[in-house]
């Protein structure tokens, strides 16, 4: 009786586990199968799941006329730019808040944790009028420049850094070493693991930002992966062509898929330190 | 004679506490390099524009020409402005229809994942994390496929079983439910994930205790993991909360014949209602009245939810 009851919980646990499992790669699975179906086929009933008729058809519109390629390296681009700058500013902010006894510092926290409150709509408004008046709209600088330095970040970084030891710093120190010579030399090696953490992080948040890249860029040869399919399906209002934008928003996921599953566990760490120590 | 001589030293003190002072703070000269460019950046990008944006609601400027001041004008409109309080009382409505749901499904498959139960631990979690790495954009038009009213594949699913169509993204209970459905699917892993994360900070000997002592499963999970969760469950409700309110590349794809709003206003959001206002309408002094009203109110629900939760635990 017991071994029976046994039995029905798990087929229970891993049934639940498997419909869930089902509904979350669902997705997934009929954007790769719409975009290699004949535009024919996409709502043919019943629905097909991988047609005889399979083509790369709309995959080599989208590279050829879409110039997705294009759109492809200046998504790199940007989320690598501002990626490298927030590392940057982010673990030497948090190597001053963990390492450091200075005036201020407390108030200097918190208004660093206070500024995390300020939802994006309230400075997007002046944020766009500055861009404009210094002429930095269609340019990718606002998209690294304003968000160099983020709060969260050095937060993060400040909790990975405190857990260095002190004497390591000031061994260096007695040798001679600058403290920035220090944060290169000995704290930046230390604390790869977390900054790869953070790393992916921004760069996903980059690669997949859309508000923002929507204010400032509006020419295309400089869209980035979202805007490009924003504007291709805005443009197909009326006669969509659904085998296209399926496989845009293939190709636009991919990467991010490869980067996540190749770095999974430090991807993970990242997301939940914010969480569970803050 | 002995005053003069105590004023002499007082001087004398306050001389060498300043000069102590600065010394400290040139001795910080290295931190404050450091921690300096994150508050260059926000007084130029983040407190400039604050005040700014403080200083244009109460104009009606449309961009170009000088700054005209009209009171109140702005926030006496806004309390008759129909589509705003809308887009406030969407983020609500779908507050309630996926937050209490998607908490406590991650809660349960967090705690599904954690026994040792079930194998495949690692697929399960990078399955069910796996959307979140999606673009809104990319997801919100796969959804539309899969919701559109004729020939999604939902509805051709119902129709195997003779089951009439549902209109779902053109009725305003259908457009709220598909919204849920994406977000659900987007977001049901990250909470997964952090709450997995606040479970292993927990030991399992109180919930093991439980049970030997009789509790069933289902009585452990509600009265003793889910207490011990409180501080990570509160993150998460108070995320989804202000995302809720935050919504716009899922509605410009999910809704994008309507620009977002979905069918009657009813997926409009807080954020997209600033957005339209500033780019669509350029009415920018406006956009801000609404940006800032939308700040403190949802900075008010925020407190308000955090007070409830820290209220529960004493």
């Amino acid at each position: 009786m017991k071994r029976i009851s046994r039995l029905a919980v798990d087929v229970l646990l891993y049934g639940f586990l498997i419909a869930i499992s089902f509904y979350m790669i669902l997705p997934f699975v009929w954007m790769l199968s719409s975009s290699l179906k004949p535009e024919s086929e996409i709502f043919s009933i019943p629905p097909i799941l991988f047609s005889k008729n399979m083509t790369l058809g709309a995959y080599i519109t989208v590279i050829v006329d879409g110039n997705i390629l294009r759109v492809l390296l200046n998504t790199f681009i940007i989320a690598a730019g501002a990626t490298a700058a927030r590392l940057f500013f982010c673990s030497l902010g948090g190597f001053g808040f963990a390492k450091y006894k200075f005036i201020g510092k407390g108030l200097l926290f918190g208004i660093l944790v206070a500024t995390l409150v300020v939802p994006f709509s309230v400075t997007l408004i002046p944020l766009f009028i500055i861009m404009s008046r210094i002429h930095w709209t269609n340019t990718f600088l606002p998209l690294i420049i304003p968000g160099a330095a983020s709060a969260f970040g050095i937060f993060f970084m400040r909790q990975y850094i405190s857990t260095i030891n002190n004497e390591l710093l000031d061994s260096a120190r007695i040798d001679g070493a600058s403290e920035f010579r220090i944060f290169l030399s000995i704290i930046v090696p230390i604390v790869a693991p977390g900054m790869t953490s953070l790393g992916l992080i921004f760069f996903m948040g980059a690669w997949n930002d859309f508000l923002w890249p929507l204010v400032i860029l509006k020419k295309p040869e400089l869209f980035t992966l979202p805007i490009a399919i924003n504007q291709m399906i805005q443009s197909m209002i009326g006669r969509p062509v659904y085998s296209q934008q399926m496989a845009a928003a293939v190709l636009s996921i991919i990467p991010l898929l490869i980067i996540f599953l190749v770095f999974q566990r430090r991807f993970v760490e990242g997301i939940t330190a914010g969480a569970i120590k803050g | 004679m002995n005053t003069i001589k105590l004023r002499k030293r007082e001087a004398i003190s306050t001389k060498t506490k300043r000069k102590e002072f600065w010394h400290e703070i040139l001795r910080g000269r290295w931190p404050y390099t450091f921690i300096s460019p994150f508050y260059i950046l926000f007084l130029i990008f983040g407190a400039f524009p604050l005040v700014f944006s403080f200083i244009l609601s109460f104009t009606s400027w449309k961009g170009t020409g000088p700054l005209i001041f009209n009171n109140f004008a702005n926030y006496k409109l806004i309390l008759r402005d129909k589509v705003f309080w809308q887009s406030m009382e969407n983020g609500l409505i779908l507050f309630f229809m996926y937050v209490p749901f998607q908490t406590l499904l991650a809660c349960v498959l967090a705690v599904i994942l954690n026994s040792k139960r079930v194998r495949g631990f690692k697929f399960f979690r990078t399955v069910i994390f796996m959307p979140y790495i999606s673009s809104m954009i990319a997801a919100g038009f796969v959804f539309q496929l899969l919701f559109g009213s004729r020939n999604g594949l939902f509805n051709s699913i119902l129709g195997l079983f003779s089951i009439p169509a549902i209109p779902w993204l053109d009725t305003m209970w259908g457009a709220r439910v598909a919204l849920c459905a994406l977000i659900v699917w987007a977001w049901l892993g990250y909470n997964m994930v952090i709450i997995l994360a606040g479970l292993q900070t927990i030991s399992s000997e109180l919930t093991e205790a439980a049970m030997i002592d009789g509790a069933n499963p289902v009585q452990a999970f509600f009265l003793i993991t889910i207490p011990l969760l409180q501080p990570v469950i509160l993150f998460c409700v108070v995320t989804s909360t202000i995302g809720s309110f935050n919504l716009f590349g899922e509605l410009m794809s999910l809704f994008h014949a309507t620009g977002g709003e979905g069918p009657l206003n009813a997926t409009i959001t807080p954020l997209l209602s600033v957005f339209e206002q500033a780019f669509h309408n350029f009415k920018l002094g406006y956009a801000s009245t609404q940006a800032y009203v939308y700040f403190i109110l949802i900075f008010v629900v925020a407190l308000l939810q955090l007070r409830l939760f820290n209220r529960e635990i004493d």
